[in-house]
């Protein structure tokens, strides 16, 4: 995924989630890799009339219980770390995306 | 699928999906990678980016062998547009057509893109 605001990605993600819930589809994870793992920060302050991706997406997977796995190896070089990241987010291996093409019937990617 | 598609050291796409493939590999799938488009300069040989302070990743391509990556393929028309012949290359990837690409890309169950 890309990094929030800077690219539709991460909207169109979470639009895409939320019409799958609503259609009756269960969703495994999401996994946040590249500049993906920027979404999980609570240091974000956009302007108050915009969306707040992060809340968004805490709020989402509270709702429907659904885990939010930031990839370890992308977010340290990103400066992102567990004490940054908001509540909903786990930090995790790579190989959990793996896990997750072979767990899941479809996976979805969101890229620029 | 992982596929590669930019180039590399412009953008960090081509590294982390490297280091995402060679997680795969210790799962023991039937992964493919294909060199397309711009993907194709990540594999070139010999490329000199001491300047940049960008770590040379291309040569760890030669790692996806030891992790039984065997399943590699360059797309014919974005290695010859951008002149490249195998012998450019840091691996030796299976040359395929664009129609093959195709065929090849409706058989897959997921993809990710780099």
């Amino acid at each position: 995924m890309e990094s929030p605001y800077q690219h539709e990605a991460s909207d169109s993600a979470y639009q895409f989630a939320k019409a799958a819930l609503a259609k009756g589809h269960e969703i495994l994870r999401i996994f946040f890799y590249q500049d993906g793992v920027l979404n999980s920060t609570k240091l974000m302050e956009p302007q108050s009339d915009d969306r707040h991706i992060q809340k968004r997406w805490t709020e989402l997977g509270t709702e429907n219980n659904i885990d939010f796995i930031v990839c370890v190896a992308a977010a340290k070089r990103r400066g992102i770390n567990d004490t940054v990241t908001a509540e909903g987010f786990t930090i995790g291996g790579l190989g959990m995306l793996t896990e997750l093409a072979i767990e899941s019937d479809r996976l979805v990617e969101f890229r620029a | 699928m992982v596929v590669f598609r930019t180039a590399p050291y412009g953008a960090i796409y081509s590294f982390e999906g490297l280091e995402n493939v060679l997680i795969m590999g210790a799962y023991d799938q039937d992964v493919s990678v294909l060199f397309i488009d711009d993907g194709v300069l990540a594999i070139k040989k010999g490329m000199d980016n001491s300047g940049t302070g960008i770590k040379d990743f291309s040569p760890t391509f030669r790692a996806l062998e030891a992790y039984d990556i065997e399943k590699i393929f360059i797309d014919r028309s974005s290695m010859e547009s951008r002149g490249l012949t195998l012998e450019d290359l840091v691996i030796e990837p299976e040359i395929i057509e664009a129609d093959a690409v195709e065929k090849m890309m409706e058989e897959q169950k997921n993809f990710f893109m780099f």
